[in-house]
């Protein structure tokens, strides 16, 4: 990989330039944005599950006044961006080689078969991601662009001015399409994990008889909470706002 | 038996390629799949007809020759098998069999079922063995080796490469095979001697040979006739990362 040889050349890096650009070294990039991501997404579920406290958005809007000021947070952000950007065409990149290296002409009867692993899944990463990715995109510009660019409403919580990031959520959840845009995203993030957790730990090369299965375990029972808890959110709110309940 | 094959038929490398369709009679099913093919070449050479190319060599499931993607999976339906070992009693009578030769870029087809697996060799040669100077052989109580180490080496040293875990996999990947290699002589005393410059140099290899890339989708394991575990390639990982950022090769 030429450019970041070049790159790394004067630094004296040329093996770490080496290493990068192997194909373990992308598969260790795709692992560790991954598993970064991976130890994200609980962090905004548990801000998430704040909507759902009868405060009409207090304890919400003060989760993400704390999101988007505390210096700690903020700086870890820019490693979540730079993640997902990393994630998403690392895995293009890697989605084109090995559709180059399978070659042209396929298999005329197809048989994929495995072991302890979700096949269809990790077979279909690539599919899977490109939809989160559209998810995350429609995500970032609906809430998280709105609330940097603040056209966010203001509130007033105990004498101090906040920005009503509630207010908007809210109303995206007012819609029932959105509602299931939303949750069969939820489902596709669940069969991405699915495989992704357990792989990224085997990319790493930690696999040993005493803890694979228990990664493998914790693999599928995170990638149906995690999704899950995020699912019943808009479900939840959009059947308050038709007081079904 | 009574049978139905639609094989690929090729001419050569660089020639387009198709199924044909095959009706064969009295198939015994004591036959192995070989076999069973040699009986078609023997109808076919009768009819003024070209034989059908596929490899094979010991035909006792240790070579590594015999290959074949039968009915979407390569060396067919049996667990643990190669095509050589699978005889006729796995199939039906009457039922129709697609074989089709392993499909990967790495692999051109050569003619019909047989492929240039030439690119595995190449990994060999970069790295995958030990360069000691020859004499007498060492008694076998010297060289001290934990029982389930020893194991470990032999379970990953029983890869034939025959290639069947690039076959599978939907990338194309070679890391199964590379990481038998490398895990096999990385465990034992003799192979850890060289075995930051065999990782480098093997994975190095592989990458040039147009691979694809691992993304732990397992087919390899579930389809390698000898049972190779995709541990195998976390371990490789753990040899080519810590090779990567210790050894003494400054690229």
């Amino acid at each position: 990989m030429s450019w970041m040889t070049n790159a790394l050349k004067p630094i004296g890096l040329v093996w770490f330039a080496n290493f990068l650009t192997s194909s373990i070294g992308k598969k260790l990039l795709m692992s560790l944005s991954g598993l970064f991501l991976i130890l994200f997404l609980p962090v905004h579920l548990i801000g998430n599950l704040q909507l759902l406290t009868k405060d009409a958005g207090v304890s919400f809007n003060l989760y993400s006044y704390f999101m988007t000021h505390n210096p700690l947070i903020k700086t870890v952000s820019y490693l979540l961006y730079f993640s997902i950007i990393l994630h998403t065409i690392q895995g293009l990149l890697l989605w084109r080689k090995n559709k180059k290296a399978k070659g042209k002409i396929g298999y005329a009867v197809n048989a994929l078969r495995g072991d302890g692993t979700n096949v269809k899944a990790a077979a279909n990463m690539a599919w899977l991601g490109i939809i989160i990715f559209v998810f995350i995109a429609v995500h970032m510009y609906q809430f998280w662009l709105q609330m940097k660019l603040g056209k966010v409403p203001l509130v007033i919580i105990e004498g101090t001015e906040y920005k009503n990031l509630y207010e908007p959520v809210v109303l995206a959840f007012s819609n029932p399409g959105f509602v299931v845009f939303y949750v069969v995203s939820m489902v596709i993030i669940g069969i991405h994990l699915n495989h992704g957790f357990q792989s990224s730990f085997q990319t790493l090369g930690l696999n040993h008889k005493k803890y694979t299965p228990f990664i493998q375990y914790i693999g599928r029972v995170y990638s149906f909470i995690v999704p899950f808890g995020f699912a019943i959110i808009p479900i939840i709110v959009y059947g308050r706002n038709n007081l079904w309940w | 038996m009574k049978l139905t094959l639609k094989i690929w038929r090729q001419p050569s490398q660089n020639v387009k390629g198709k199924f044909e369709t095959y009706n064969l009679d009295n198939v015994s099913e004591h036959m192995s799949f070989l076999e069973m093919l040699d009986v078609l070449n023997e109808k076919l050479s009768f009819e003024q007809k070209i034989p059908i190319a596929f490899e094979h060599d010991c035909r006792e499931g240790i070579c590594g020759t015999c290959s074949l993607v039968i009915n979407g999976q390569p060396h067919g339906p049996l667990q643990g098998t190669t095509t050589c070992q699978l005889h006729m009693r796995n199939f039906k009578d009457g039922e129709t069999i697609v074989i089709e030769p392993y499909r990967a870029s790495a692999f051109p087809v050569l003619k019909d079922l047989s492929v240039d697996r030439g690119a595995l060799d190449r990994i060999i040669q970069a790295g995958g063995f030990i360069s000691v100077s020859t004499g007498q052989a060492q008694d076998a109580n010297a060289v001290p080796i934990e029982k389930d180490v020893a194991s470990h080496a032999f379970d990953a040293a029983t890869c034939i490469g025959c290639g069947a875990c690039v076959a599978a996999c939907p990338n194309s990947s070679a890391m199964l095979f590379t990481s038998a290699k490398v895990a096999h002589l990385a465990l034992l005393p003799q192979g850890k001697v060289e075995a930051q410059k065999r990782v480098l140099n093997m994975v190095r290899q592989m990458d040039l040979e147009n691979f694809g890339n691992c993304s732990n989708i397992t087919a390899c394991e579930a389809e390698c006739p000898k049972g190779i575990s995709v541990s195998n390639i976390a371990l490789m990982n753990r040899e080519f990362l810590s090779a990567s950022f210790s050894s003494n090769d400054a690229n």
